[in-house]
């Protein structure tokens, strides 16, 4: 366990960390492309991700870089990417919206909120054409949930019964707009869900163990009826929606609302639970710190060192 | 061996020859297997290939074009059936950013190989929203391929190529052309993406158009001839995107008078690609007269009583050329009320 719940650990930390690297070296102006970073979501894309396989494909959408990261995607291809880069993961020509890595199994991300998600069932409903049982799971915001997409992806995925795992991920905010402008008192994606035929739990996303625990309890529900599933998680992202910074001052967040979230902030509760169970963490948490650190280092300089794609580029790949 | 089959059997054909060379090929719609099967083009093909690989779908356009999306980029290539374009229009969010970005965006790592099949209507009343021509809406748009066939053999051909293609092909029917027949090969055979051909030779001026446009080409053609002594060379572009350039620069050299006929109205339309693509590549001296012609630009009504006068067809074709090649003549033809129906076989109701 303790060694599992190193490696879960060492994966939070280490989205978080990438994160904030990416956030304190977006002033240089190197990196030119709208950065929807994860910051506070963490232990979502973490948890769920560490219940699927290689081969189960995830699907994402603007706010990527957590479920890339947790699905396996390659993190030196990820920020030449970002910086627009040849040996980006998509050459330069996807930027952060665009994130992919297919041989870790994480389909291109697209950032038209909602889009992913026929996508995302459609490649479920090709993997029952060819008898194949594996997972699809597609990541989805509250914004997403008020897309016509979304209700008519959950319709088709229950008429034919495809192995989807569904997770929402609700921030409270689209944008600036919060949920009270856009969706009526109490309407709960999970009801919507239901009421599309799904069976599904809610959690608290700031809590890995709970996101684990959830997830695990969907995959079997799929894999033992065959049918989709659908998880809603509430989490909390705590800078800007788009962009490096905290913009708090903006005011468009309660101050009390703030501080419960940054209370429960992922990465300080699995850190608070892993010291109680384990003594040594301390030393532990070191350890991995300063390993990923290095990572980081390195993959930056990596990055920023490779070459941009040359002007012939520009006309490749229109067609297939 | 050769047969007089109509378009809609011919697209029944290329759809049945694909989905039995390819077990990947799937074909859904709404009303793919009910009793008409989309004006009978996939009459017969849920018995043959079950409901698995041929089915109905949710009223959901845009939904149902991204499951095409994701199912083509895992393995599979479906085709997507609309009995009007205009439906298809609830999924352009899916086949403009998604489908037409796709291939571009992952540089070349995943490519979305489907056919979405859209029909234009006309006559008996279709109006305003079941009548309009929008190829110039998916023209716009690098990474779509976009045909648009006028003959049985050509629709088949082209058909097949669409389905064999590595990339989203909108692939526009004129509904009126579904009962035109010709000698189609029963062979599985494939025709170019791409490629216009000649409809018909002739000297004087060229008549460039596409899909239903070439019947009245060919009709105005033949007036002019039999009544004018005008030998006009009609262009059967065939694809929209890509243009087959050559052709239509060949044709111009060739006459230096040029008439582009739109299958729609002309503003921001096909006919406008026509005429710039000539005055970007030819000298001013070797174009003597150039020309568009399309839609009135206002909504197509339903009445027949106004309809008659909305269509740009033989008529105007033929008057418009007397007027470009200086001729005081005049085809005094006057437009049929009657004339809203392709034959008179067709009853309607769409």
């Amino acid at each position: 366990m303790n060694k599992n719940l190193n490696k879960i650990y060492s994966k939070m930390i280490r989205i978080r960390m990438i994160e904030q690297k990416i956030a304190s070296m977006y002033a240089e102006q190197e990196m030119r492309c709208p950065v929807h970073l994860s910051i506070g979501q963490e232990a979502v894309a973490t948890g769920v991700c560490s219940q699927l396989k290689t081969n189960d494909i995830v699907l994402s959408a603007h706010r990527a870089h957590a479920h890339y990261l947790a699905k396996g995607g390659d993190l030196k291809k990820m920020l030449s990417e970002l910086y627009g880069k040849e040996n980006g993961c998509v050459m330069g020509k996807g930027g952060s919206m665009h994130l992919a890595d297919l041989s870790a199994g994480f389909y291109p991300a697209v950032p038209i909120v909602g889009s992913t998600i026929p996508i995302g069932v459609g490649v479920a409903f090709a993997n029952k054409m060819k008898k194949n049982s594996n997972i699809t799971c597609i990541f989805l915001g509250d914004g997403s949930t008020e897309e016509g997409v979304f209700h008519e992806s959950l319709d088709f995925a229950s008429l034919k019964n495809l192995n989807i795992l569904f997770v929402c991920e609700n921030n409270f905010y689209s944008v600036y707009s919060p949920m009270n402008v856009r969706q009526f008192e109490n309407r709960s994606a999970l009801n919507l869900a239901k009421s599309h035929g799904l069976q599904g739990n809610r959690g608290d996303g700031s809590s890995i163990i709970e996101v684990i625990k959830k997830t695990k309890n969907g995959i079997n529900y799929i894999k033992k009826n065959k049918k989709p599933f659908f998880l809603e998680f509430q989490t909390y992202r705590f800078i800007e929606h788009c962009g490096p910074n905290n913009d708090d001052n903006l005011k468009y967040r309660d101050k009390s609302e703030i501080e419960k979230w940054l209370d429960k902030d992922p990465i300080k509760l699995i850190e608070k639970y892993m010291s109680k169970k384990n003594k040594k963490f301390i030393f532990e948490k070191e350890k991995i710190i300063s390993k990923i650190n290095l990572e980081i280092k390195k993959s930056f300089n990596y990055a920023k060192n490779s070459k941009f794609p040359s002007s012939k580029r520009l006309k490749e790949h229109l067609y297939g | 061996m050769d047969r007089n089959i109509d378009c809609a059997t011919a697209i029944n054909e290329a759809t049945e020859q694909c989905m039995k060379k390819y077990k990947n090929v799937f074909i859904f719609g709404l009303g793919v297997p009910d009793p008409k099967g989309i004006f009978g083009t996939t009459t017969g093909l849920q018995k043959k290939f079950g409901n698995q690989r041929v089915f109905d779908m949710p009223l959901a356009e845009n939904g149902m074009m991204g499951v095409a999306v994701g199912a083509a980029l895992n393995g599979f290539r479906p085709i997507i059936t609309h009995q009007r374009i205009e439906f298809a229009l609830l999924s352009m969010e899916q086949i403009i950013n998604q489908a037409a970005k796709w291939n571009y965006m992952t540089a070349g790592k995943q490519k979305v190989p489907l056919v979405i099949r859209m029909i234009v209507g006309k006559g008996w009343g279709q109006g305003p929203q079941h009548s309009q021509s929008l190829e110039s809406l998916f023209g716009h748009i690098p990474g779509l391929k976009v045909v648009m066939p006028f003959s049985p053999k050509d629709t088949k051909g082209l058909l097949i190529s669409s389905i064999e293609d590595n990339n989203p092909v909108v692939f526009i029917e004129h509904r009126w052309l579904h009962s035109i027949k010709q000698k189609v090969p029963k062979s599985y055979y494939k025709i170019k993406i791409g490629s216009g051909r000649i409809a018909s030779k002739g000297n004087d001026i060229s008549l460039i158009s596409y899909s239903y446009g070439i019947f009245e080409c060919l009709k105005a053609s033949k007036i002019l001839k039999e009544k004018f002594n005008i030998s006009s060379e009609v262009v059967d572009l065939r694809t929209i995107r890509p243009l087959d350039k050559n052709i239509i620069l060949k044709s111009a050299k060739k006459t230096k008078r040029i008439l582009a006929v739109d299958n729609s109205w002309k503003s921001f339309g096909v006919s406008a690609e026509i005429i710039s693509l000539i005055t970007d590549n030819l000298k001013t001296k070797d174009i003597k007269k150039i020309a568009r012609i399309g839609n009135v630009e206002v909504p197509c009504p339903s009445t027949r009583a106004l309809a008659k006068d909305f269509y740009c067809n033989y008529i105007s074709i033929v008057n418009k050329v007397l007027e470009m090649l200086g001729s005081k003549k005049k085809y005094l033809k006057k437009n049929n009320l009657n004339d809203d129906v392709p034959d008179k076989s067709f009853k309607g109701p769409f």
